[in-house]
């Protein structure tokens, strides 16, 4: 969910919707019983969700149902491409200042070879040519250097996103490539249109299964956010252990009990994509434990 | 009783061979084979394609659910409260989500369009009874999408228990929304809202 090039009135709006932000915590509609740790302020929260989903079903579906009917798929990857080649400049700058300078040289190439002979971005030869694509913000780059979450917030507008993502988030804007490369203002209000729009389009079918699939689309969505975040920042590895075996099983006889503290450190090799041999689950553990601690 | 000390060998030899028969698919082969055969059928049939989500039912309750220990995936989705949960509840809870998530596969299947696929060489040891398969979509423009899958031994086969796309897990996902429903409503409220669910997502689809 790399933002980059978005609307700097977002942030208007982000700014404008601070005072009714402040309203609601000191309302405080904004505590709910039972609800997860992360999310102190689920209230506010699902109401924000409720303002997005209505501003979704208003604009954001309709506009971009019409771009995906009217612009043929080749047109549409085209468009993909274009943006995702200018994201991968601050993409590489985030590998960098995650201490990762292969990833980053991975990224400058990526971005030398489709600008040029992917003409201006076009075309993803770079991955073709197998320079993967990375998934890099400055939100996971403060992860790594140690910031915690922080509370979750729905933002209007812009979505889910914890503290620490929302300051990211606004650096990610703020470092937009866009923003410092194009000095004509309305070019850069028509570019982010654009990758909005293309944006959205994109994600249609993958909504419109999440829709179908929800009891509660807010906890569903919020829970895979946390899910993917941390996936991201840990590119992909994140620490898995305990293992998640379906409970009500008997560990085998060979089960030794697993050290708690194990769960909560990366393994060695899971970096390296190996295989990790499994170990057995502590089912007392696991069925314990709450959801978030997993 | 040389005839019993035959047939007692022959049995056997039939369990063996049986046991064998079931061992002979590893779970990554289990994954391609299915995954291929489906996306196979699915990129050559406009019906589907068109989004006739009811024939991609046909073909994933076929081709697929053999291979899927939704049990395992409910109980996966309860944590905790499996355990107070009766056999019946069980047995229809697993029913109603079984429903639920062969609808939402069938669903995102409709919506596949030549997507490369990449089958990850699997890294486990011989006696492991407990795996996961990693498999990619690629895309351009995109960094591929990761399809892991968690997969157990039984004695009748590798069964997929746990699925995670780019991370996220379609299981444990619910976990948060069934314990929700299950602290307002008890467990048979929470079978109750998937069932109405399930009728919803029938009616929409006729």
């Amino acid at each position: 969910m790399t933002v980059v090039p978005v609307l700097s009135s977002c942030l208007r709006r982000c700014a404008r919707a601070v005072p009714l932000a402040v309203f609601w915590l000191l309302a405080g509609c904004a505590s709910v019983q039972n609800g997860d740790p992360r999310d102190p302020y689920e209230g506010f929260n699902r109401a924000m969700f409720a303002f997005n989903e209505g501003f979704d079903d208003a604009i954001g579906k309709p506009v971009a149902t019409v771009y995906k009917e009217v612009l043929p798929f080749q047109i549409r990857v085209r468009v993909r491409n274009f943006f995702a080649n200018i994201q991968d400049v601050m993409i590489g700058v985030n590998n960098l200042l995650q201490g990762k300078p292969n990833a980053a040289a991975d990224d400058l190439a990526r971005v030398l070879i489709n600008t040029t002979f992917g003409l201006a971005g076009l075309h993803d030869i770079a991955s073709e040519a197998g320079l993967e694509k990375h998934n890099e913000d400055f939100g996971q780059t403060f992860a790594v250097w140690g910031m915690e979450d922080g509370p979750f917030f729905v933002w209007p507008f812009i979505g889910p996103n914890t503290l620490r993502d929302t300051l990211g988030f606004a650096v990610d804007v703020a470092a937009a490539p866009v923003r410092w490369a194009i000095d004509d203002s309305a070019t850069r209000y028509w570019m982010a249109g654009i990758y909005l729009v293309s944006e959205r389009a994109e994600l249609l079918d993958v909504t419109t299964t999440l829709d179908e699939a929800a009891l509660d689309k807010y906890l569903q969505r919020r829970d895979a956010y946390f899910e993917r975040r941390r996936y991201l920042i840990y590119d992909g590895n994140p620490p898995r252990p305990p293992r998640e075996r379906p409970p009500g099983r008997e560990p085998r006889s060979d089960a030794a009990p697993l050290e708690p503290d194990t769960a909560s450190r990366p393994s060695p090799n899971a970096r390296a994509g190996t295989f990790e041999p499994r170990e057995p689950s502590n089912y007392g553990a696991v069925l314990a434990a709450p959801r978030g601690k997993l | 009783m040389k005839r019993l000390l035959t047939l007692l060998l022959a049995g056997c030899l039939g369990l063996f061979a049986l046991r064998a028969a079931a061992e002979l698919t590893p779970p990554d082969v289990l994954v391609k084979d299915v995954t291929l055969e489906v996306l196979g059928i699915v990129s050559k049939d406009r019906e589907i394609q068109a989004g006739n989500v009811q024939k991609v039912i046909g073909l994933v309750e076929e081709k697929v659910l053999p291979h899927f220990s939704f049990e395992s995936m409910t109980a996966l989705a309860m944590g905790v409260n499996w355990r107070q949960t009766s056999p019946e509840q069980k047995q229809q809870l697993t029913q109603q989500f079984k429903t639920l998530l062969v609808r939402t596969y069938a669903s995102a299947i409709t919506t596949y369009r030549d997507e490369k696929f990449e089958f990850l060489p699997l890294r486990a040891q011989p006696a492991d009874t407990d795996v996961t398969v990693h498999a990619r979509v690629l895309k351009p423009g995109r960094q591929p999408v990761a399809l892991d899958y968690d997969m157990e031994k039984t004695p009748r086969g590798w069964k997929c228990y746990n699925v995670y796309v780019g991370g996220v897990s379609l299981v444990l996902n619910y976990r948060t929304e069934f314990s929700a429903e299950v602290r307002k409503s008890g467990i048979d409220g929470l079978i109750g809202v998937l069932e109405k669910k399930n009728r919803q997502l029938e009616a929409g689809k006729q």
